[in-house]
């Protein structure tokens, strides 16, 4: 009885619900986002299948990030090399990974927090592609780890361990400059470094190591980083016997020390 | 006994019949070994307490713990290079071409139960071992416990410590793998780098050209029989010298050159010890089971073609691999068609001096004092502040080679160049160990002077007095008998005055000595004599 009365009440009012502003809020921001997100994916498929749209995105790009050092045909200049014939993968790699637009110039681009969508970096990667022809991003196929990790690994012996160390924990080279580790790098990024040759890596082309090679490599760092690193416990960073004679010094000896303290401590 | 029959209870009846079961025993075994004599000697040696005492124990826990662990892996190990094709579980080897040895250190880590800890178990305690050993040396150095009588077990302790390396780098050769592989070829550079008989010696060592296929099972014989008896056979003398030398101990009130004062061995200290050992081995086994050490399947089988980048010998073989980083480049002479290699010859040559100066020290100090008497009680480093300081510039000359051991890792991790660390290290390896010496002279001629200071006036007690005339003055706090006995019980010595000999001629090593002991005590603190005490109470 009461609560019908005030309904009566509240309808003769003219008032809305309390939650009534919330809920048109709520529909507003879900409308709206809908449509973004249905035209912003239209977008996305339209520069995929639209090739040359990409490229008109990926120049503009490029124009306004990277121009300043490869010049605004990426003709190269003082600051940085042409990007003639470097192909997608080159982009892809630098850029995917962080390492482009460089954070200073340095003895090396560094690795850090890539500044560009996916999206954004296929565009360059494709604008770079139409300039010349040169390496493109890998297909899924030689990425997966499916390879043959015994004959990955003697490869990676032979070719790699010299710089990015046994372990793939990395390693220093000459003025400042160094071979990046290994663990935890994307399988796309490995093959497309071989294949291009990022920075002061050589170039490990398609005659010398064959992708089945490469993708053998992928497997091997694939295999020892999922089973082979933790088996004796805790790596200490897969350094060698720098980090294991730091641990015995500091935590071993150390740990000894206090007991010896200990136990010749007089109670007071 | 009587009182013990009267009360005697079922118990304690029992307990009589379990000690009159030991006593026969004792008896039995005293009659026919003389037993008796040695277990009072050795039972009453008396170990003063003091941490510091216990670091050659530690040494000598680990040891055991590396002689254990090592007994279970000869069980399992092939010692030689013949090629096998691995058939074990590790799949990126399924296949392939390797030695024996690695072959069987592969099984001994993935296939054989318990396998894996030993391994870790052993190599972790073999670093631990000698770390023990080098902190233990450093504790005999600064408290000058190796003068007379203990000259000769400081070599001793020296040649153990030696011997300590070479077990393992023998040790660290036998799995074969790429980085002890690595770890050979430098040793092979090196031999091959004496002049006139070094490609022979090095031809001889690995029965042909380097790898050959005999060096594994060589070093293996070396490692688990010859160096381990000399090293057992010179740890007995080194404990039995301890034993008849008596042990050092800090001065203090009632601690004088002729007694020891501390715990006997039985009953207390032997239990102490004991359960120390167990704790050493608990923490070499704990460390074992959580960290990785040598993960030998992440460095494949030993072939002469690839190299790894940051490949280190162990820790206490990094220094000599340092001292070949930090060669200038060039140091390599062609006379009459033959190569000198100086960049080779020349850090062994130097290591070789630091090694014997290391050896002979005691000695040197000897004849540079002229002491000829007998010291039990351990200095406080600041009382002989040329000794801790010739010791602060050995330590740094040490740590400069080390770090420069893992100079490439120092050069990643601290995103240095690499030639910038090496000038750097090339540069401390020289300034270093002068600027140690000179720092730590002038750090222990300061604290002597607060100790004397604090002997003649007493400690700064905070608390100011206005006197009748309007005067401030801080009331000093005056030291009770026994801990001004710390501060003024040392030896002073003073520079040697050269004076002729019978034949009223002054020799030439009488002049060096003269000239080394002024060096040694021309900067010196006397202690406050009890003289100046006594004026010192009247402040």
């Amino acid at each position: 009885m009461q609560n019908r009365n005030s309904t009566a009440a509240r309808r003769a009012s003219g008032r809305r619900h309390p939650l009534a502003s919330v809920a048109l809020i709520l529909i507003g921001l879900l409308t709206t986002g809908g449509a973004y997100a249905l035209l912003s994916t239209t977008a996305s498929a339209e520069s995929s299948s639209d090739s040359s749209a990409a490229i008109t995105e990926g120049q503009k790009l490029f124009a306004a990030n990277c121009a300043t050092c490869h010049g605004v045909n990426a003709a190269g200049t003082a600051e940085g090399p042409s990007l003639y014939g470097v192909g997608s993968a080159s982009v892809d790699f630098q850029m995917g990974t962080g390492r482009m637009p460089l954070a200073f110039q340095g003895p090396q681009g560094a690795q850090k927090p890539p500044q560009f969508t996916q999206t954004q970096i296929d565009a360059v990667a494709a604008y770079i592609a139409s300039l010349a022809p040169g390496p493109a991003v890998p297909d899924e196929k030689w990425l997966d780890g499916s390879g043959d990790a015994a004959a990955g690994l003697e490869l990676f012996r032979i070719n790699c361990a010299m710089c990015h160390n046994i372990a793939g924990a990395g390693g220093a080279l000459t003025e400042g400059k160094y071979a990046p580790a290994l663990q935890g790098v994307e399988a796309k990024y490995i093959y497309e470094a071989m294949v291009t040759g990022p920075q002061n890596m050589p170039v490990f082309s398609d005659l010398n190591l064959t992708p089945q090679d490469k993708a053998n490599i992928i497997s091997y760092l694939k295999f020892q980083q999922e089973n082979a690193s933790g088996v004796g416990g805790v790596d200490l960073g897969g350094l060698g016997p720098v980090a294991e004679g730091l641990f015995i010094w500091i935590f071993g000896l150390g740990a000894i020390v206090g007991v010896t303290i200990w136990i010749t401590a007089r109670p007071n | 006994m009587t009182t013990a029959e009267s009360t005697a209870t079922k118990s304690g009846v029992k307990a009589a019949g379990g000690s009159k079961f030991t006593s026969a025993a004792a008896s039995y075994l005293d009659e026919r070994t003389a037993i008796s004599g040695i277990t009072k000697e050795l039972g009453r040696k008396i170990f003063p307490d003091h941490w510091t005492f216990m670091l050659g124990e530690v040494a000598i826990y680990s040891l055991i713990a590396i002689l254990l662990s090592g007994t279970f892996l000869t069980l399992f190990f092939d010692p030689t290079m013949t090629e096998v094709h691995y058939d074990g579980s590790y799949v990126p080897f399924k296949g392939v071409e390797m030695s024996a040895a690695y072959s069987s250190t592969l099984n001994i880590s993935f296939d054989i139960r318990g396998g894996l800890l030993m391994r870790q178990v052993h190599h972790w305690a073999a670093l631990l071992f000698v770390a023990a050993i080098g902190l233990h040396m450093l504790r005999v150095f600064f408290n000058g416990a190796f003068r007379k009588p203990r000259e000769l077990n400081w070599v001793i302790g020296f040649v153990l410590f030696i011997l300590a390396m070479g077990e393992g780098f023998t040790g660290y050769s036998l799995p074969d793998d790429l980085l002890s592989g690595n770890g050979l070829r430098i040793i092979d550079g090196m031999v091959k780098g004496i002049p006139l008989v070094g490609t022979w010696v090095s031809y001889l060592l690995f029965g042909g050209e380097f790898p050959g296929g005999v060096i594994v099972p060589r070093l293996y014989s070396l490692h688990i029989l010859l160096l381990p008896a000399i090293l057992v056979a010179a740890l007995g003398l080194h404990l039995l010298l301890m034993v008849i030398n008596k042990h050092t101990q800090y001065g203090g009130p009632g601690r004088t050159n002729d007694n020891v004062v501390g715990v006997p061995v039985m009953p207390n200290f032997a239990a102490k010890a004991g359960g120390f050992f167990f704790v050493v081995f608990g923490v070499i086994v704990l460390i074992s089971t959580f960290f990785t050490i040598n993960p030998i399947w992440n460095y494949g089988p030993y072939d002469p073609a690839p190299i790894s980048a940051g490949t280190q010998p162990d820790w206490y073989i990094g220094f000599l691999d340092g001292a070949l980083r930090l060669v200038p480049p060039g140091w390599e002479v062609v006379l009459w068609n033959h190569t000198y290699s100086f960049n080779i010859l020349a850090p062994m040559i130097i290591i070789g001096i630091f090694i014997l100066l290391v050896l002979l020290y005691p000695f040197i100090e000897i004849w540079v004092t002229g002491d000829k008497r007998e010291h039990h009680i351990a200095d406080r480093p600041r009382n002989a502040p040329v000794r801790t300081a010739i010791g602060a510039a050995g330590v740094s000359f040490y740590a400069v080679l080390w770090a420069a051991g893992g100079s490439d890792v120092i050069a990643t991790h601290f995103h240095l160049t690499i030639e910038a660390v090496t000038h750097t290290l090339q540069a401390l390896l020289i300034l270093a160990p002068i600027i140690a010496f000179w720092i730590t002279k002038r750090v222990c001629i300061s604290l002597q002077k607060k100790d004397r200071e604090v002997a003649l006036h007493g400690y700064e007690s905070g608390r100011m007095v206005r006197l009748p005339g309007g005067q401030y003055h801080e009331v000093h706090q005056p030291l009770d008998d026994y801990e001004r006995w710390r501060l003024v019980d040392y030896h002073d010595y003073k520079p040697l005055m050269i004076r002729p000999g019978a034949d009223g001629k002054i020799k030439f090593s009488q002049r060096l000595r003269a000239v080394v002991s002024r060096w040694f005590f021309e900067d010196r603190i006397s202690p406050a004599t009890p003289k100046e005490l006594e004026q010192g109470g009247h402040h």
